[in-house]
């Protein structure tokens, strides 16, 4: 009797996703909801309120692209996604775009089949210690025991750069970022090593975060960004360019506050024209409506302030832009032309 | 459960094969049997068809390449640049060790609080029975996260044993040092040593074998089989003559002299641990994601086991121990001799099941981060090279075959203490 | 006689006894310091009972619970060791409910009456199963109480009408409950007077309205579902009579299929354009914290009883290659832990499925969930079948009932009976692994606390979230294993 259940379920929930097709971009159309996956919680990325709204950078792009495709910031699912687990739900078209602080490797372009269309964050792999243990540089490190995020590049860094300069060590794989600064508390490991940002983060919640030093030495290069499936050129191209409109807007000046006056005629600045659709016909190519970046801006605002909003020197995770300022200000961010 | 046999007749007709209970259950067999097979195919074809899409042919080829992370604890020689088979074969001795660990824990732990829980001191029985309830209504998950952060929050970290007064010492006569990363033991070293064998060559399925320990493994044996001997011609003179002559400090002698002789020849001494840098050096040490795992295991397992041993001991009748009363056996003997003995019977086939849950349960040792098969192969290699299906199977094929190898055991063990009918 | 004086002519009275073998110090010596041993035991026993609770109950009675953020607390505390209990206070609905509708966003209402009145139901739906202890008026006084209960916090002018009218149902029905002796009516019944219906036609119809309730949607579809039922009895009843109970089953099995397969889609969409009737859809990526425990643990309990029926009766059969593939699906499922067949719904069940089709997390971690409770359901019920005297399938033989008829009449109900403290510890046990699905990215509790940690607020809150959570299972598991003992002592005195 009990089998419809099941039965139930199926009808009512299992057809309500959509198929994996190709045209990513019809069927989140179709559906009016963008599947987008996240972490299952990382501070200042992604995380839920008590209300269940997600917040955080990673999740600023989820809407921004949402905005851009369906006009709506909030039509957006976010799947919480675990190490394991992210390929295969972007693989298997359960999510349409993957923006979980994900580093950019060339298996996982060519091997694993995913386009990155871009970074949102430049971040790297550093390690975190007490300042009562007297280290200055990682190179110092030699036998010490080693607390590390699994399900990431970060092992694999790790086990390269202690062998490159032959020194030993004790890894104590963890797997999230809750424990690990538990057991990095309690002294249970000496050195904290994940992406630059996590350590920031997790540090900014410390009760003393002056007992804490972050180490020089940057072992890896970890660009994050989001990325979708290969084979599906149009829909890579939607969330490519979302993400640039964002960071054009930024160098463009264009910010939530003056968009609404910005766009709502042609002005002086071609580009700034051509982005918000007062002005050539970009958003057709696209296959959007020509008020997309127009909306996708003002989902979160532009790069810069989802970046102030979310991680910056304001907030208690307290990043600075760094290598993430634009390119002008000597950061690496830097968006092709719309044109 | 049909019995009736039909009449026999002479000409098949088609319709026989449903209405005959000669060829009825064939029909239904075969007809069982095309579905599943339909069903296998079915989904084969889909992998396949899905496979081809995704551009995964499957192959197994990656399990040769190097796996490039390491694992900190690890019963073979292993480092970064070994292969992922090499990397799911030290897993897999990782979920042999806590799986044998927590069985023999969790069963001395169960009797004991099984037999306490019968206890007629009111405290005791209260406490146990506190103990097993909390522990089976609690997810392991929860209680193996649990172990992990009492030992992190409550053990002195390495920092704490440094400086001129530190806040922790090492104990028993500065051998044994217990930190919240691990407890560290001496551990004995032959400065003669005759060596290692190494078995398997350079492949990934290399192990070594320390020749010391064989060479002591051999005396020692040889040592307990001659003691045997003199003691079954000690017993074949009482039986002769009915005296028996006194040979036990022979039979010491011939276990300890020969062992001690060639421990001294292969020059062992105990090698202590000291703190050293980070971390305490040297002796041996058992980590604390081994031990979390192992404690939370043993006693979620136990509370199990406690209730089964005594549901057993109940179900002894109250006749037996008042035999044993009568026959004026001391209560201790009465539950060692009487009691225990029977209730086994009762006891063995839900304990295998419990081992069995315990076994697959040591997969949860992500939690804690002790690198298991589920750690390595079904963790860090999946995650890494992106092969789920390959791994999946093997990782599934790998507990099945440590159940069904349990489960035939203990069924074994089981047919031989059954009652004899005679 | 009368001047033997000092023999006693009369009784002396009882004395009590002796101070020290009764009263409270007479317990205390019979039942903690009888011997040296037993009273060093009760000593340690104190001692760490002591210690146990100095450590835990100052950290427990901590003045945090408005606190708003883990710094909040901190301030508060002042240096002091405490629980920083605002994280509960913030997030207990959230733990409980998940990501549940609850009219937080714009253009929504609250819509977390829906589980909670499935929560209330299922308890109405399990009683007569269960338990056999209340009447059925007792029982329908519950279900017209619950049902108007959620009518009438709807609002709206029509669900307020029908609200109160269940509500006077209820009443009513109580009413006559409390005004009838139990004796009385038992007689009254005996000489035929009318009973209301069996409530076990609602629990019949529960495990359609559940979804329906928590899922959302039109109401169609269920019923939909549930006609196939219906259809599928009336072609068993009708073939049945013609062709055997063989060709029935088979008939029937073929009717419901197709109807579910071919017709189902159809009458739901005919329906619903005729008759628009729903309640707002929820995706099940919405369900989060205890809420998808529960459901994860009923569903996979209700759909695994016939599935493990079904396997234990081939696992029972003479029949070869039926009882070698029961016995390989039993041993494969139960020799492998959940989490890799956990993995295999994250990973790899969209493979195995045909090309294009997908069908969320939640519902594969529902199919693969319910394949390992059906392996141990299976074994549950081949127990109890196995605990049926012999003299019962002997009986059914003489009787000269076929093999189905045997086992709908006599094997079953007897054997599922003895089952069902069986079934109720597999289900505590499914309940428990249910947390293994944080481990695949899913928000149960376990998933959920890592969520909460990720919110800068709160992060590096530890032992609340995880005590919460596991107090709250605590309950659950105990109030359930107290309960299947109870069932067992109330079956075993029901042989003797």
């Amino acid at each position: 009797m009990k089998k419809t259940v099941f039965l139930g379920a199926l009808t009512v929930a299992g057809l309500a996703a959509g198929a994996s097709a190709a045209a990513t971009l019809d069927d989140v159309k179709a559906r009016g909801k963008l599947n987008c996956g996240v972490t299952t919680g990382l501070v200042g990325f992604a995380a839920p309120d008590a209300n269940g709204h997600w917040d955080g950078f990673d999740v600023g792009v989820c809407r921004a692209v949402a905005a851009a495709v369906l006009g709506d910031a909030e039509a957006v699912e976010f799947v919480p996604t675990t190490g394991k687990t992210r390929f295969t739900a972007l693989a298997s078209g359960e999510i349409d775009m993957l923006a979980r602080n994900t580093t950019w490797t060339l298996s996982r372009d060519v091997d694993l089949k995913f386009t990155f269309v871009g970074v949102n964050y430049y971040d790297g792999q550093g390690f975190m210690v007490p300042k009562g243990l007297g280290v200055s540089s990682a190179k110092e490190l030699d036998g010490a025991t080693v607390c590390i995020q699994t399900g990431t590049t970060t092992e694999l860094n790790l086990a390269d750069f202690f062998r490159a300069n032959n020194m030993s060590y004790e890894p104590v794989p963890i797997e999230t970022n809750a424990e690990a600064q538990q057991q990095y508390l309690a002294g249970a490991c000496d050195v904290y090593t994940t992406d630059a940002s996590g350590l920031a983060a997790t540090r900014a919640t410390f009760e003393a975060p002056a007992d804490h030093v972050l180490l020089p030495e940057i072992i890896s290069k970890e660009p994050l960004g989001p990325l979708v499936r290969h084979g599906d050129n149009e829909w890579g191209d939607v969330v490519r360019w979302t993400l640039n409109a964002l960071i054009s807007a930024e160098e463009l000046g264009i910010t939530s506050a003056n968009i609404g006056e910005l766009g709502a005629a042609a002005g002086d600045n071609p580009e700034v024209n051509r982005i918000l659709g007062t002005e050539g016909n970009l958003g057709e190519m696209l296959g959007l409506d020509a008020g997309w970046a127009k909306a996708a801006i003002m989902a979160g605002g532009n790069y810069g302030e989802l970046f102030e909003k979310n991680i910056g020197e304001n907030t208690p995770i307290a990043l600075s832009r760094g290598l993430n300022a634009q390119w002008q200000d000597g950061g690496l961010i830097y968006s092709p032309p719309f044109r | 459960m049909t019995t009736m046999t039909d009449p026999h007749q002479g000409s098949f007709r088609l319709s026989m094969l449903i209405y005959d209970s000669r060829y009825r259950s064939m029909t239904i067999q075969i007809v069982a049997l095309i579905g599943f097979l339909t069903l296998i195919g079915w989904l084969i074809s889909n992998t396949a068809q899905n496979l081809i899409t995704l551009g995964k042919e499957p192959s197994f080829g990656f399990m040769l390449e190097p796996a490039g992370y390491d694992i900190n604890q690890r019963l073979l020689d292993y480092d970064s640049q070994d292969s992922h088979l090499r990397a799911a074969l030290i897993g897999l001795l990782n979920t042999l060790l806590v799986a044998v660990m927590g069985c023999l824990a969790a069963t001395v732990i169960g009797v004991v609080v099984g037999v306490l829980r019968l206890s007629k001191n009111w405290i005791v029985s209260r406490l146990m029975a506190v103990y097993v309830e909390g522990f089976r209504n609690v997810p392991v998950l929860l209680w193996i996260v649990f172990a992990m952060a009492i030992l992190i929050e409550t053990l002195p970290p390495p920092n704490a044993f440094r400086g001129e007064n530190p806040e922790a010492t090492m104990k028993l006569g500065e051998t044994v040092a217990v930190t919240n990363r691990g407890i560290y033991i001496p551990e004995p070293l032959f400065s003669r040593g005759i060596g290692d064998a190494h078995v398997f060559g350079d492949t990934s399925l290399r192990f070594d074998v320390s020749l010391d320990l064989i060479a002591l493994a051999s005396v020692f044996i040889a040592g307990l089989l001659i003691s045997g001997l003199i003691n079954r011609r000690a017993n074949a003179t009482q039986n002769a003559t009915g005296v028996r002559p006194t040979v036990w400090y022979w039979r010491l002698a011939v276990v300890v002299l020969p062992t001690a002789i060639l421990l001294w020849v292969l020059g062992c001494h105990m090698g202590y641990p000291e703190l050293k840098g980070f971390n305490f050096k040297g002796g041996t040490h058992m980590r604390n994601s081994l031990i979390a795992l192992w404690a939370a295991l043993s006693l979620y397992t136990a509370a199990f086991i406690a209730e089964i041993v005594r549901a057993g001991i109940l179900a002894v009748s109250k006749g037996q121990t008042e035999a044993a009363n009568a026959l004026g056996i001391r209560p201790n003997k009465t539950m060692s001799l009487v009691v225990l003995p029977q209730a086994l019977r009762v006891i063995i086939p839900p304990l295998i099941s419990n081992y069995l849950n315990l076994t697959k349960n040591s997969s949860l040792a992500i939690a804690v981060g002790y690198m298991d098969i589920t750690g390595t192969l079904g963790g860090i290699t999946l995650n890494q090279t992106g092969r789920e299906l390959e791994t999946l199977l093997m990782l599934m094929l790998c507990y099945l075959i440590i159940s069904l190898t349990i489960s035939g055991v203990m069924n074994w063990y089981n047919e031989s203490v059954k009652l004899k009918e005679r | 006689m009368s001047d033997l004086s000092y023999v006693r002519a009369e009784m002396l009275p009882e004395k009590a006894p002796p101070v020290s073998t009764s009263g409270a110090v007479g317990w205390v010596r019979e039942n903690l310091f009888n011997g040296v041993g037993n009273s060093i035991l009760t000593i340690l026993s104190l001692f760490m009972v002591y210690l146990v609770l100095s450590a835990l109950l100052p950290w427990v009675f901590s003045p945090t619970w408005n606190a708003a953020s883990l710094n909040d607390c901190r301030t508060i505390l002042a240096g002091h060791e405490g629980a920083c209990w605002g994280v509960i206070n913030e997030r207990w609905p959230q733990l409980l409910f998940g990501f549940y509708p609850n009219g937080s966003e714009e253009g929504t209402v609250d819509q977390r009456w829906r589980p909670i009145l499935t929560f209330v139901l299922l308890f109405v739906a399990v009683i007569p199963v269960l338990f056999n202890m209340i009447s059925r008026r007792m029982n329908w006084v519950l279900l017209l109480g619950a049902l108007g209960i959620a009518f009438v916090t709807r609002g709206g002018v029509l669900t307020m009408i029908i609200g109160v009218a269940l509500l006077a149902g209820a009443a009513y029905v109580a009413f006559q409950l409390f005004n009838t002796n139990k004796v009385d009516r038992a007689e009254e019944i005996a000489s035929g007077a009318k009973r209301l219906p069996n409530p076990l036609i609602f629990s019949a119809v529960f495990p359609f309205l559940a979804p329906w309730l928590l899922w959302g949607g039109s109401i169609w579809g269920p019923i939909g579902a549930l006609l196939g039922f219906v259809i599928g009895a009336l072609v068993f009843r009708a073939v049945t009579a013609v062709a055997g109970s063989l060709m029935g089953i088979i008939a029937a099995v073929l009717s419901a299929v197709i109807w579910w397969l071919f017709l189902m889609g159809g009458f739901a969409w005919a329906m619903e354009s005729i008759i628009s009737l729903g309640l707002e859809p929820v995706e099940s990526r919405k369900f989060g914290g205890f809420m998808l425990s529960i459901t994860i643990g009923v569903v996979a309990i209700g759909c695994s009883l016939p599935i493990g029926i079904v396997l234990a009766l081939g696992r029972q059969s003479d029949l070869m290659i039926v009882k070698s593939l029961c016995v390989g699906f039993i041993e494969f499922i139960r020799g492998v832990p959940l989490i890799t067949l956990l993995f295999v719904a994250s990973t790899l069940l969209n493979i195995f499925m045909p090309p294009g089709s997908n069908f969320d997390i939640i519902v594969r971690v529902l199919i693969m969930v319910t394949l390992f409770a059906s392996a141990y359901m299976a074994e549950v019920v081949r127990g109890g079948l196995a605990a049926l005297p012999k003299g019962q399938y002997e009986a059914a033989d003489a009787l000269g009932l076929d093999y189905w008829k045997a086992q709908r009449l006599i094997i079953m109900p007897q054997a599922l009976k003895i089952s069902i403290p069986g079934i109720v510890s597999t289900f505590i046990g499914v309940f428990k692994d249910t947390t293994l699905v944080s481990i695949i990215g899913l928000l149960d509790p376990l998933g959920l606390s890592n969520a909460i940690r990720a919110d800068a607020n709160w992060n590096g809150v530890v032992w609340e979230l995880y005590g919460f959570i596991a107090l709250m299972f605590f309950v659950f598991c105990f109030s359930m294993s107290r309960y299947s003992m109870y069932l067992e002592r109330k079956l075993r005195t029901d042989h003797h």
